[in-house]
């Protein structure tokens, strides 16, 4: 694997977001308009309560901020992916001398870019509108937030994958199949509240032990090693099997001749 | 030896099917291979095989002494290029960054001095900080001419790249890929329906119809063989319009 290659296909990704305007701000858009509808709704139902429930707005806020790592992360792959199809740049950068490990590192940096950037700025909103500071989880926030990443980028390298496979009508599962996950990851209430059925998949959702575990860590300062471990563990195998996926399709790719008329 | 060498390559995407059958030729360091044939004869696809983009059915392609496959692939592809007149370059990146990132890719030393030679080759360097999407259609594929220059290919794979040009500038791809070949040794594999240009620039002519290999050969040997005046007549010769 040679990091030119990597640093290459960034590059590109890159020159794209600080030239245009409207890329830049989808990133930044969505996550705010949650944050401020949600984080209002969440205001109101806590006051409304009267003290009865005191860590409402933490635990919204802090899956909503959660939650959109992990959207980004899955973004930042499909996204980025589709991006050179949308430019017809695809098959330039398939005749290019780039491994395929290559280019999904690559995706997988510039995920990781949009990440930090996203988190920086819902962070801050948190902090600014509602007191509330995502960093009071402490340094338990990092595998939280590892964890939701690679969850994202096993999604993201599946949706890749399908898209690589069925073309640009395809293209909407970029937006659409991290919504199939949330509500069986627990972002926004305990496992123990869905239906018996439902925990048993949420169990095989590396998220939903993620945000159980921010939920102890808020309540109890509890860190749940247990939950975090069970998440690396779901997230290897998941992330190995995607790539695997993407391996098998890429393959199937070459044999049918899709690449050049999905990037054409 | 040639520098590409196809034996009996063949390429199905549908059972029963071909989209190429049986073609076999073998193109020289230096040499320019035209790529002729109706809509549809596999014009297309031949490049993208060559390309590794799509793996072959049946037969074999070898570049530069090893059998194209997906592992020897990127070993290959660091000495080849491609352009085509249906793939562009990212519209929202100025045409310098698109060639910048094609450079380091391509490992390429001093990266902005091959950018600079790239651009200037095609009249395009007083361009380099507008962005693509400030293009026209001809001015694009000159530039995509100019990324498909920016490692020194040994082997250059065209797909119609004169087909949205001006007639000045198509004249100077034309000269520019004979000047490089003939003194660089570039070795040129392309197809257009110009059949005027490519008696021009050809030294060889592989004539495609239905995936099928119809005629191989240097052009001038091929128009004295059939009695023809030049290789527009030979096309409809051979296609049994003329």
């Amino acid at each position: 694997m040679r990091p030119r290659h990597i640093a290459a296909l960034c590059l590109r990704q890159i020159y794209l977001y600080r030239r245009s305007l409207t890329r830049l701000l989808e990133t930044f858009y969505w996550p705010t308009m949650d944050l401020l509808l949600w984080g209002f709704v969440t205001l109101y139902l806590q006051r409304s309560s009267h003290g009865r429930m005191p860590l409402f707005v933490s635990y919204f806020i802090g899956a909503l901020i959660l939650w959109d790592v992990l959207f980004r992360a899955e973004q930042g792959i499909s996204v980025s992916f589709l991006e050179d199809m949308w430019s017809r740049n695809l098959i330039n950068v398939f005749v290019a001398p780039v491994t395929v490990t290559e280019y999904l590192s690559s995706l997988m940096v510039i995920s990781a870019i949009k990440v930090i950037a996203a988190f920086a700025v819902t962070s801050s909103l948190g902090w600014l509108l509602y007191s509330f500071s995502i960093f009071k989880l402490g340094i338990y926030l990092l595998p939280l937030v590892l964890n939701l990443v690679a969850m994202g980028w096993t999604i993201g390298i599946l949706t890749t994958a399908l898209i690589l496979r069925y073309g640009l009508e395809a293209e909407i599962l970029a937006w659409a199949l991290a919504f199939l996950f949330l509500p069986f990851s627990a972002v926004f209430y305990p496992v123990r509240i869905l239906p018996r059925a439902l925990r048993t998949v949420a169990m095989f959702i590396p998220a939903s032990h993620a945000f159980e575990g921010m939920r102890s860590v808020i309540s109890s300062g509890v860190f749940p090693p247990a939950e975090f471990a069970y998440a690396a563990g779901l997230n290897i195998l998941y992330i190995l099997l995607s790539v695997w996926f993407f391996m098998r399709v890429y393959k199937k790719a070459l044999i049918s001749g899709i690449i050049p008329k999905i990037g054409e | 030896m040639g520098i590409v060498e196809i034996e009996g390559l063949g390429k199905s995407f549908e059972p029963g099917s071909y989209a190429l059958k049986d073609i076999s030729f073998s193109l020289s360091r230096g040499q320019i291979l035209g790529i002729l044939g109706p809509n549809g004869a596999g014009k297309t696809t031949l490049i993208h095989l060559v390309l590794g983009l799509i793996l072959p059915t049946e037969g074999s392609i070898r570049v530069f002494g090893k059998v194209l496959s997906p592992r020897t692939r990127t070993d290959i592809l660091k000495r080849m290029n491609f352009a085509s007149n249906y793939v562009f370059l990212p519209q929202t990146l100025t045409l310098w960054e698109n060639l910048m990132v094609y450079a380091i890719m391509y490992e390429v030393r001093e990266p902005a001095r091959k950018c600079a030679a790239a651009l200037r080759m095609f009249g395009l360097y007083d361009k380099r900080h507008k962005r693509a999407k400030t293009l026209s259609s001809g001015q694009m594929m000159r530039l995509c001419l100019s990324k498909a220059m920016i490692n020194d290919p040994e082997v250059l794979l065209l797909d119609e790249p004169t087909s949205g040009l001006d007639p000045e500038i198509a004249r100077r791809t034309r000269r520019l890929l004979v000047e490089l070949s003939r003194e660089k040794g570039l070795s040129v594999m392309y197809t257009s329906h110009n059949l005027w240009e490519m008696q021009e620039v050809s030294d060889r002519v592989l004539f495609l119809d239905g995936g099928k290999a119809l005629l191989e050969g240097p052009s001038a040997e091929l128009i004295g063989r059939y009695d023809v005046k030049n290789l527009e007549e030979l096309f409809f010769k051979v296609l049994g319009n003329g």
